[in-house]
């Protein structure tokens, strides 16, 4: 910083300036792996997987692979919409409750308008994307974080949930609709079975896997995906080369409850009657899975692929538990020390996948 | 005061006497500014000279309140950052012009991504996007080792020179740069001020905001001085020497004060 400074600096600052190549070493497979969002919740699952392996002998079995994945895919369909939104830099607490007030909407609707199944099901839709669309505007106008906004939907629909079923059925749960035009098929698309030699496989799995694919597909091949990582990485300087941030943020929290519908739909036609108080807690879940699927919870990092490793690793442990039969209270126990194992092995890999030298 | 407040023909941008009050603070007053294409126009001031409002002005984010704002000629008041950027004025802030944990590429095209396909089907044009990048980045003279690597990895001059870079493939024709060499040590800052040089002969205008009046001189061609909100002297390359900057920067008798003290206070405890 003197007077004298050259008039123009040189045009090239490093010695190997014109090169550039040789300055890049190969990237050895190994480390290009490390830098993989999902590695550390790949490696968990393989723990698990040669823990209840050795310890439960029925673990290994074909049919309790389908139980495993039926266990998984229930919690995966809702922990990709959530990744996506954690990625995005953004918690939804009412995602648990939000399942069974759909599934509430959907069957208490068809029963009392005595309409077609698939009526409900299609204002249950409506329904539940409008809910998502009010936690996305309210955290927008709002600029609260999302994590008291959607405490607030949370309480809320916990109560509504509760309140009107009470009020319109007299009961905690809704009445049968099993016997109404439209289960059978509705039931088909939402809560069928394939049997694949000895394996029962849920269609459940089907909607996961597709939730899956799309949502890779969107975060790494569209703008959409792009901006997400945008918003939840540095959403200031996203809005100032223009991405629309608050229509981002509202779109992730309607992903959220179009996910929410799916899976109230699943939970309603392969019970045929909802309990409504059901879904408090799961939204914890959803975030856990995402989170050992390493997404990073200050947001702009994360895959959906990785979601679905964590939801894997929910089921195998809780049907692990089951197949050792030990009492299954030592679930949580495990939950909570695989999220703690995780989430340290994510950030020890990401250290050392974006060291520079 | 001014050097040229009048009829500016050919000149990009022009302040004419702007203000902006918060309140009941003075935050700018009275300040007069010209971007012509091709030329760099430094501001410069120290802390709480009103360099940033100044900025926030010009990028669209705050409306100034008095005086009048002229882009290509035409008497403008912006309301948002896009509609900057739609008139061609791009800003690159210091701290936040990137997504530190993007690749590169995806950072350069950020707000403004290339797509192929259609309906479903329509999907970002990632080959495009990262020979864009690289291809780009090499004609502003930036050699990278690799337009994979999450932004943040750069350095802080080498993602000033990215966020520089963007704007000029986006064919911005202001560029303004909000301190992009305070941070950066000797080395760093020159290779920021090549890049300023490199955008400016590719015809843009651009308007540097800076504290360092040896920065400011190296390239620029007119000199605004702040001073608390106001405009303290305006001065063309010719009319100025470097000494005489610094001197107005630095407070100028102020500092001739201040360094009588310094030499008394070094002589007592000696």
């Amino acid at each position: 910083m003197t007077a004298t400074a050259p008039p123009v600096p040189p045009l090239d600052d490093k010695p190997d300036g014109q090169g550039g190549d040789e300055r890049l070493l190969r990237v050895s497979p190994l480390r290009a792996l490390l830098g993989r969002p999902e590695l550390g919740a790949v490696v968990g699952a393989l723990a698990v997987f040669l823990f209840f392996s050795v310890v439960a002998d029925s673990f290994l079995r074909a049919s309790s692979f389908g139980t495993v994945l039926y266990a998984a895919s229930t919690i995966g369909i809702m922990a990709v919409p959530v990744a996506l939104l954690m990625i995005g830099g953004e918690f939804d607490l009412s995602a648990g409750v939000m399942v069974t007030s759909s599934a509430l909407v959907s069957s208490m609707f068809s029963y009392q308008m005595t309409a077609n199944v698939w009526v409900g099901v299609g204002v249950s839709l409506l329904v539940t994307l409008a809910l998502g669309a009010f936690n996305g505007v309210m955290l927008t106008r709002t600029k609260l974080p999302s994590f008291i906004i959607t405490l607030g939907t949370f309480l809320m629909l916990t109560g509504l949930n509760l309140g009107l079923t009470k009020l319109i059925s007299g009961t905690v749960s809704t009445k049968t609709i099993a016997d109404m035009e439209g289960f059978p098929s509705a039931r088909k698309l939402f809560a069928s079975q394939l049997t694949l030699g000895d394996v029962e496989l849920k269609v459940t799995i089907l909607w996961w896997a597709a939730l899956v694919a799309l949502a890779t597909w969107i975060l790494l091949r569209t703008r959409f995906g792009n901006w997400i990582f945008a918003v939840g990485g540095n959403a200031e300087a996203a809005r100032a080369v223009g991405v629309p941030v608050t229509r981002t943020r509202i779109g992730l929290y309607m992903g959220v409850a179009f996910c929410a519908w799916v899976a109230g739909q699943h939970l309603l036609f392969s019970f045929d009657v909802v309990q409504s108080g059901e879904g408090v807690g799961n939204e914890l879940i959803y975030i856990i899975a995402a989170v050992i699927g390493g997404c990073l919870i200050t947001g702009g990092y994360g895959s959906a692929i990785g979601s679905a490793v964590g939801a894997f690793i929910f089921g195998m442990t809780s049907k692990g538990i089951v197949y050792a039969e030990w009492n299954p209270d030592w679930f949580k126990f495990f939950l909570g020390a695989m999220l703690l194992l995780a989430t340290l092995l994510n950030a020890w890999v990401r250290k050392r996948a974006e060291a520079t030298r | 005061m001014t050097a040229d407040g009048g009829a500016a023909d050919g000149a990009l941008v022009e302040l004419d006497r702007v203000s902006k009050y918060y309140g009941n603070v003075r935050a700018l007053e009275g300040v007069s500014l010209e971007v012509r294409a091709g030329g760099i126009s430094c501001v410069l001031g120290d802390n709480g000279a009103g360099k940033s409002t100044l900025i926030k002005i010009i990028a669209g984010l705050h409306r100034h309140d008095a005086g009048d704002f002229l882009i290509e000629g035409e008497k403008t008041v912006l309301t948002s950052p896009r509609e900057a950027l739609d008139r061609g004025i791009a800003t690159v802030y210091q701290d936040l012009a990137v997504v530190p944990l993007m690749p590169v590429w995806r950072n350069f095209f950020l707000g403004s991504e290339p797509t192929r396909g259609r309906g479903p089907l329509k999907r970002l044009d990632v080959a495009l996007m990262r020979e864009t990048t690289r291809t780009a980045l090499l004609r502003m003279g930036i050699d990278l080792r690799d337009v994979d690597q999450p932004i943040g990895t750069l350095s802080g001059g080498e993602r000033q020179c990215v966020a520089i870079a963007r704007a000029v493939h986006f064919g911005a024709k202001v560029l303004v740069l909000d301190e992009p060499t305070a941070a950066l040590g000797v080395k760093q800052s020159g290779v920021v001020l090549k890049y300023v040089a490199a955008a400016r002969d590719a015809g843009l205008g651009v308007v540097l905001i800076t504290h360092n009046p040896h920065h400011a001189f190296l390239v620029g061609d007119r000199f605004v001085l702040l001073k608390r909100g106001t405009m303290a002297g305006s001065h063309t390359r010719d009319s100025i020497t470097l000494d005489e900057l610094t001197r107005q920067m630095a407070g100028g008798s102020e500092l001739e004060e201040l360094s009588h003290e310094l030499e008394r206070a070094s002589t007592d405890t000696a």
